[in-house]
Protein backbone atom coordinates (compact mmCIF):
# COMPACT_ATOMS: atom_id res chain seq x y z
CA UNK A 1 0.00 0.00 0.00
CA UNK A 2 1.87 2.84 -1.48
CA UNK A 3 -1.22 5.59 -1.46
CA UNK A 4 -0.15 6.95 2.14
CA UNK A 5 3.10 7.98 0.16
CA UNK A 6 0.80 8.87 -2.90
CA UNK A 7 -1.49 11.50 -0.17
CA UNK A 8 1.97 12.62 1.27
CA UNK A 9 3.15 14.01 -2.19
CA UNK A 10 -0.44 15.40 -2.81
CA UNK A 11 -0.37 17.55 0.17
CA UNK A 12 3.32 18.91 -0.27
CA UNK A 13 1.65 20.22 -3.72
CA UNK A 14 -1.30 21.68 -1.77
CA UNK A 15 0.78 23.17 0.43
CA UNK A 16 3.54 24.40 -2.19
CA UNK A 17 0.24 25.79 -4.42
CA UNK A 18 -1.62 27.42 -1.13
CA UNK A 19 1.79 29.41 -0.23
CA UNK A 20 2.09 30.40 -3.81
CA UNK A 21 -1.20 31.90 -4.53
CA UNK A 22 -1.86 32.62 -1.14
CA UNK A 23 -4.60 30.29 -0.81
CA UNK A 24 -6.85 29.55 2.51
CA UNK A 25 -9.74 27.43 3.15
CA UNK A 26 -9.69 24.41 0.78
CA UNK A 27 -13.04 22.72 0.56
CA UNK A 28 -12.03 20.26 -2.32
CA UNK A 29 -9.44 18.63 -3.89
CA UNK A 30 -9.83 17.34 -7.17
CA UNK A 31 -7.71 14.85 -8.60
CA UNK A 32 -7.55 12.71 -12.20
CA UNK A 33 -6.30 9.23 -11.41
CA UNK A 34 -5.92 6.82 -14.52
CA UNK A 35 -6.60 3.30 -13.78
CA UNK A 36 -3.55 2.37 -14.99
CA UNK A 37 -1.45 4.14 -12.29
CA UNK A 38 -1.15 1.53 -9.93
CA UNK A 39 -3.05 3.61 -7.20
CA UNK A 40 -5.91 2.41 -5.70
CA UNK A 41 -8.96 4.53 -5.48
CA UNK A 42 -10.34 3.49 -2.07
CA UNK A 43 -6.67 3.38 -0.69
CA UNK A 44 -6.20 6.76 -1.31
CA UNK A 45 -9.83 7.54 0.19
CA UNK A 46 -8.73 6.00 3.33
CA UNK A 47 -5.01 7.34 3.69
CA UNK A 48 -6.32 11.09 2.88
CA UNK A 49 -8.39 10.87 5.96
CA UNK A 50 -5.31 9.53 7.72
CA UNK A 51 -3.11 12.02 6.62
CA UNK A 52 -4.99 15.09 7.03
CA UNK A 53 -6.46 14.24 10.53
CA UNK A 54 -5.34 17.68 12.68
CA UNK A 55 -4.17 19.20 9.81
CA UNK A 56 -5.75 22.28 8.12
CA UNK A 57 -6.93 20.20 5.47
CA UNK A 58 -8.85 18.05 7.80
CA UNK A 59 -12.33 19.26 6.91
CA UNK A 60 -11.08 19.02 2.98
CA UNK A 61 -12.81 16.33 0.66
CA UNK A 62 -10.89 14.53 -1.96
CA UNK A 63 -12.55 14.35 -5.08
CA UNK A 64 -11.04 12.17 -7.58
CA UNK A 65 -11.63 11.64 -11.29
CA UNK A 66 -11.51 8.13 -12.77
CA UNK A 67 -9.74 7.84 -16.13
CA UNK A 68 -10.16 5.22 -18.12
CA UNK A 69 -7.45 3.31 -20.15
CA UNK A 70 -7.31 4.44 -24.08
CA UNK A 71 -5.34 2.92 -26.30
CA UNK A 72 -3.94 4.08 -29.86
CA UNK A 73 -4.89 1.18 -33.18
CA UNK A 74 -1.83 2.45 -35.43
CA UNK A 75 -4.56 0.25 -37.94
CA UNK A 76 -7.94 1.80 -37.28
CA UNK A 77 -6.35 5.30 -36.77
CA UNK A 78 -8.03 5.98 -33.49
CA UNK A 79 -8.09 6.41 -29.54
CA UNK A 80 -9.69 3.83 -27.91
CA UNK A 81 -10.31 1.96 -24.34
CA UNK A 82 -8.73 -1.60 -25.08
CA UNK A 83 -11.10 -4.33 -23.82
CA UNK A 84 -9.92 -5.05 -20.31
CA UNK A 85 -6.86 -3.79 -18.37
CA UNK A 86 -4.90 -7.24 -19.66
CA UNK A 87 -5.84 -6.92 -22.83
CA UNK A 88 -4.09 -4.08 -24.98
CA UNK A 89 -5.57 -4.42 -28.59
CA UNK A 90 -8.33 -2.54 -30.50
CA UNK A 91 -11.32 -3.63 -29.39
CA UNK A 92 -12.91 -3.35 -32.98
CA UNK A 93 -9.83 -4.76 -34.98
CA UNK A 94 -8.16 -6.84 -32.58
CA UNK A 95 -4.43 -5.52 -32.99
CA UNK A 96 -2.22 -5.24 -30.41
CA UNK A 97 -1.15 -2.03 -29.31
CA UNK A 98 1.56 -0.50 -27.05
CA UNK A 99 0.13 3.13 -27.22
CA UNK A 100 -1.08 4.42 -23.86
CA UNK A 101 -3.11 7.43 -24.71
CA UNK A 102 -4.61 7.81 -21.09
CA UNK A 103 -4.98 5.67 -17.93
CA UNK A 104 -1.92 6.50 -16.40
CA UNK A 105 -2.50 10.00 -14.76
CA UNK A 106 -2.14 10.90 -11.46
CA UNK A 107 -2.35 14.89 -11.08
CA UNK A 108 -3.43 17.47 -8.64
CA UNK A 109 -6.07 19.08 -11.38
CA UNK A 110 -7.68 22.09 -9.07
CA UNK A 111 -8.92 23.28 -5.60
CA UNK A 112 -11.95 24.72 -4.51
CA UNK A 113 -11.28 27.33 -1.76
CA UNK A 114 -13.91 29.74 -0.37
CA UNK A 115 -14.17 32.53 -2.02
CA UNK B 1 -20.96 30.26 1.20
CA UNK B 2 -19.27 30.52 -2.32
CA UNK B 3 -16.41 29.01 -3.69
CA UNK B 4 -13.88 29.10 -6.59
CA UNK B 5 -11.67 26.79 -8.31
CA UNK B 6 -8.27 27.19 -8.65
CA UNK B 7 -6.53 25.45 -11.50
CA UNK B 8 -3.47 23.28 -10.65
CA UNK B 9 -2.42 20.58 -12.76
CA UNK B 10 0.45 19.35 -11.29
CA UNK B 11 1.77 15.98 -11.41
CA UNK B 12 1.15 14.24 -7.82
CA UNK B 13 4.83 13.11 -8.26
CA UNK B 14 6.59 15.25 -9.72
CA UNK B 15 9.39 15.50 -6.79
CA UNK B 16 10.08 11.91 -8.22
CA UNK B 17 9.78 12.54 -11.27
CA UNK B 18 12.18 15.00 -11.59
CA UNK B 19 14.41 13.55 -9.40
CA UNK B 20 14.36 10.68 -11.18
CA UNK B 21 14.66 12.63 -14.69
CA UNK B 22 18.13 14.20 -13.39
CA UNK B 23 19.06 10.98 -12.10
CA UNK B 24 18.70 9.01 -15.66
CA UNK B 25 20.18 12.61 -17.19
CA UNK B 26 23.27 11.41 -14.83
CA UNK B 27 23.34 7.91 -15.98
CA UNK B 28 23.66 8.33 -19.64
CA UNK B 29 26.55 11.63 -19.00
CA UNK B 30 28.50 8.50 -16.85
CA UNK B 31 27.96 6.02 -19.61
CA UNK B 32 26.57 3.47 -16.73
CA UNK B 33 23.19 1.27 -18.17
CA UNK B 34 20.84 1.31 -15.39
CA UNK B 35 18.31 -1.89 -15.26
CA UNK B 36 15.78 -2.44 -12.44
CA UNK B 37 14.11 -5.56 -11.67
CA UNK B 38 11.03 -5.71 -10.47
CA UNK B 39 8.87 -8.87 -9.68
CA UNK B 40 6.61 -10.49 -6.33
CA UNK B 41 8.47 -12.13 -3.48
CA UNK B 42 10.50 -14.97 -4.31
CA UNK B 43 10.34 -14.94 -7.87
CA UNK B 44 14.18 -15.55 -7.87
CA UNK B 45 15.53 -11.82 -8.41
CA UNK B 46 18.32 -11.85 -5.97
CA UNK B 47 19.51 -15.53 -8.15
CA UNK B 48 18.95 -14.13 -11.29
CA UNK B 49 21.13 -10.90 -10.16
CA UNK B 50 23.83 -12.97 -8.63
CA UNK B 51 24.03 -15.31 -12.02
CA UNK B 52 24.15 -12.19 -14.06
CA UNK B 53 26.73 -9.99 -11.86
CA UNK B 54 28.73 -12.99 -11.49
CA UNK B 55 29.50 -13.35 -15.41
CA UNK B 56 29.25 -9.63 -16.18
CA UNK B 57 32.02 -8.79 -13.69
CA UNK B 58 34.49 -11.24 -15.85
CA UNK B 59 33.87 -8.29 -18.91
CA UNK B 60 32.19 -5.27 -17.08
CA UNK B 61 32.51 -3.05 -14.19
CA UNK B 62 28.65 -3.73 -12.52
CA UNK B 63 27.06 -2.87 -9.32
CA UNK B 64 23.97 -3.38 -7.25
CA UNK B 65 21.66 -1.33 -5.41
CA UNK B 66 19.33 -4.03 -3.56
CA UNK B 67 15.65 -3.11 -1.82
CA UNK B 68 14.10 -4.49 1.02
CA UNK B 69 12.07 -3.57 3.89
CA UNK B 70 14.40 -5.05 6.45
CA UNK B 71 17.88 -7.36 6.59
CA UNK B 72 21.52 -6.82 4.47
CA UNK B 73 20.77 -10.86 3.69
CA UNK B 74 20.48 -10.07 -0.22
CA UNK B 75 23.34 -7.62 -0.38
CA UNK B 76 25.72 -10.13 1.58
CA UNK B 77 24.77 -12.49 -0.90
CA UNK B 78 25.25 -10.58 -4.20
CA UNK B 79 28.28 -9.01 -2.64
CA UNK B 80 30.15 -12.80 -3.58
CA UNK B 81 30.17 -11.52 -6.95
CA UNK B 82 31.56 -8.01 -6.60
CA UNK B 83 32.12 -5.49 -4.31
CA UNK B 84 30.05 -2.52 -5.23
CA UNK B 85 26.88 -3.52 -3.73
CA UNK B 86 24.93 -1.63 -0.96
CA UNK B 87 21.35 -2.41 0.75
CA UNK B 88 18.66 -0.05 0.87
CA UNK B 89 16.40 -0.98 3.78
CA UNK B 90 13.12 1.07 3.23
CA UNK B 91 11.78 0.10 6.78
CA UNK B 92 7.85 -0.14 5.94
CA UNK B 93 8.02 1.09 2.55
CA UNK B 94 6.62 -1.04 -0.23
CA UNK B 95 8.98 0.27 -3.06
CA UNK B 96 11.83 2.12 -4.09
CA UNK B 97 11.86 5.78 -5.05
CA UNK B 98 14.47 7.92 -6.77
CA UNK B 99 15.27 9.93 -3.91
CA UNK B 100 16.15 6.42 -2.16
CA UNK B 101 18.12 5.73 -5.06
CA UNK B 102 20.17 9.11 -5.05
CA UNK B 103 20.90 8.70 -1.18
CA UNK B 104 22.23 5.23 -1.81
CA UNK B 105 24.40 6.04 -4.82
CA UNK B 106 26.65 9.11 -2.61
CA UNK B 107 30.43 8.45 -3.02
CA UNK B 108 29.65 6.22 -6.11
CA UNK B 109 31.78 7.00 -8.91
CA UNK B 110 29.19 6.25 -11.32
CA UNK B 111 31.54 6.81 -14.52
CA UNK B 112 33.60 3.66 -13.12
CA UNK B 113 31.06 1.75 -14.39
CA UNK B 114 29.07 0.03 -17.25
CA UNK B 115 26.24 -1.68 -15.14
CA UNK B 116 24.31 -1.03 -12.42
CA UNK B 117 21.49 -3.28 -11.02
CA UNK B 118 18.86 -1.82 -9.08
CA UNK B 119 16.58 -4.38 -7.27
CA UNK B 120 13.46 -3.33 -5.88
CA UNK B 121 11.63 -4.70 -3.09
CA UNK B 122 9.13 -7.50 -3.53
CA UNK B 123 6.02 -6.43 -4.80
CA UNK B 124 3.86 -6.12 -8.03
CA UNK B 125 1.54 -3.07 -7.00
CA UNK B 126 3.42 0.20 -5.49
CA UNK B 127 7.12 -0.08 -7.38
CA UNK B 128 4.84 0.53 -10.68
CA UNK B 129 4.06 3.99 -9.84
CA UNK B 130 7.74 5.16 -9.00
CA UNK B 131 10.24 6.25 -12.02
CA UNK B 132 13.89 6.02 -10.74
CA UNK B 133 15.81 6.93 -13.42
CA UNK B 134 16.68 3.00 -14.95
CA UNK B 135 17.06 2.72 -18.92
CA UNK B 136 15.44 -0.41 -18.17
CA UNK B 137 13.03 -2.19 -16.20
CA UNK B 138 12.83 -6.32 -16.11
CA UNK B 139 9.34 -7.68 -14.82
CA UNK B 140 10.61 -11.53 -13.63
CA UNK B 141 7.66 -14.36 -12.99
CA UNK B 142 8.58 -17.44 -12.04
CA UNK B 143 7.54 -20.38 -13.53
CA UNK B 144 5.91 -21.37 -9.71
CA UNK B 145 3.54 -18.55 -9.24
CA UNK B 146 1.30 -19.48 -12.34
CA UNK B 147 0.68 -18.38 -15.83
CA UNK B 148 -1.42 -15.55 -15.46
CA UNK B 149 0.20 -13.40 -12.80
CA UNK B 150 0.46 -10.91 -15.87
CA UNK B 151 -2.89 -10.45 -16.11
CA UNK B 152 -3.73 -10.04 -12.73
CA UNK B 153 -0.93 -7.29 -12.04
CA UNK B 154 -1.24 -5.87 -15.71
CA UNK B 155 0.01 -2.12 -14.43
CA UNK B 156 3.70 -3.39 -13.18
CA UNK B 157 3.55 -5.62 -16.49
CA UNK B 158 2.99 -2.96 -18.89
CA UNK B 159 5.66 -0.70 -16.75
CA UNK B 160 8.43 -2.75 -17.49
CA UNK B 161 10.16 -3.00 -20.82
CA UNK B 162 11.68 -6.99 -20.80
CA UNK B 163 9.89 -9.99 -19.32
CA UNK B 164 12.10 -12.49 -17.68
CA UNK B 165 10.42 -16.12 -16.89
CA UNK B 166 12.92 -17.23 -13.87
CA UNK B 167 13.03 -21.01 -12.55
CA UNK B 168 12.38 -22.43 -15.95
CA UNK B 169 13.76 -25.78 -14.10
CA UNK B 170 10.81 -25.69 -11.97
CA UNK B 171 8.12 -25.87 -15.23
CA UNK B 172 7.80 -29.03 -15.49
CA UNK B 173 7.05 -30.03 -11.85
CA UNK B 174 4.99 -27.47 -11.29
CA UNK B 175 2.99 -27.93 -14.50
CA UNK B 176 3.76 -24.34 -15.93
CA UNK B 177 1.82 -23.52 -19.02
CA UNK B 178 4.92 -21.51 -21.00
CA UNK B 179 2.75 -21.03 -24.38
CA UNK B 180 -0.28 -19.10 -21.93
CA UNK B 181 2.44 -16.98 -19.75
CA UNK B 182 3.90 -15.74 -23.01
CA UNK B 183 0.32 -14.77 -24.59
CA UNK B 184 -0.41 -12.96 -21.19
CA UNK B 185 2.48 -11.47 -21.26
CA UNK B 186 1.92 -10.48 -24.55
CA UNK B 187 -1.31 -9.54 -24.14
CA UNK B 188 -0.69 -6.60 -20.95
CA UNK B 189 2.61 -5.17 -23.02
CA UNK B 190 2.36 -6.08 -26.80
CA UNK B 191 5.69 -6.25 -28.19
CA UNK B 192 7.46 -7.29 -25.04
CA UNK B 193 10.67 -8.94 -25.30
CA UNK B 194 10.66 -12.22 -23.04
CA UNK B 195 13.90 -14.40 -21.64
CA UNK B 196 13.19 -18.07 -20.60
CA UNK B 197 15.66 -18.52 -17.86
CA UNK B 198 16.84 -20.90 -14.69
CA UNK B 199 19.08 -18.91 -12.78
CA UNK B 200 19.78 -22.38 -11.00
CA UNK B 201 21.07 -24.19 -13.92
CA UNK B 202 22.22 -21.31 -16.08
CA UNK B 203 19.98 -22.07 -19.09
CA UNK B 204 18.65 -19.04 -21.03
CA UNK B 205 20.91 -17.12 -18.89
CA UNK B 206 23.41 -16.34 -22.35
CA UNK B 207 20.29 -15.12 -23.99
CA UNK B 208 20.27 -12.19 -21.57
CA UNK B 209 24.25 -11.29 -21.18
CA UNK B 210 24.18 -11.64 -25.30
CA UNK B 211 20.95 -9.16 -24.89
CA UNK B 212 22.68 -7.07 -21.84
CA UNK B 213 25.84 -6.48 -24.43
CA UNK B 214 24.36 -5.67 -27.37
CA UNK B 215 22.19 -3.07 -25.31
CA UNK B 216 25.30 -1.35 -24.07
CA UNK B 217 27.18 -1.50 -26.98
CA UNK B 218 24.26 0.38 -28.76
CA UNK B 219 23.87 2.64 -26.21
CA UNK B 220 27.44 4.05 -25.48
CA UNK B 221 28.78 3.29 -28.70
CA UNK B 222 32.24 4.57 -28.73
CA UNK B 223 34.17 3.23 -25.76
CA UNK B 224 32.18 -0.16 -24.76
CA UNK B 225 31.43 -1.36 -28.16
CA UNK B 226 35.37 -1.71 -28.26
CA UNK B 227 35.64 -2.72 -25.12
CA UNK B 228 33.28 -5.43 -25.63
CA UNK B 229 35.42 -6.50 -28.93
CA UNK B 230 38.36 -6.38 -27.21
CA UNK B 231 37.31 -9.00 -24.88
CA UNK B 232 35.53 -11.69 -26.98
Amino acid sequence: MHELSIVLSIIDEIDEQSEARDLHDIEVVHLKIGVFSGVDRDALLFAWELACEGTRLEDSRLDIETVPLVIHCAICHEDRPPPSLYQLCCPECNTPSETIVTGRELEVVSLEVAA
Amino acid sequence: MSTRIVEVRAKVLKQNDLLAHALRERFEASGVSVISLVSSPGSGKTAFLEKLLGTLAANFRVAALVGDLATENDAARLKRATPNVRQITTGTICHLDAQMIERALEGWQLDALDFLFIENVGNLVCPSSYDLGEELRFVLLSATEGEDKPLKYPTIFNSSDVAIITKMDMAGPAEFDLAAARRNIESVRPGMQIFEVSAKTGSGMQDVFQFLRDKLAHSHKTRLALQYETTQ
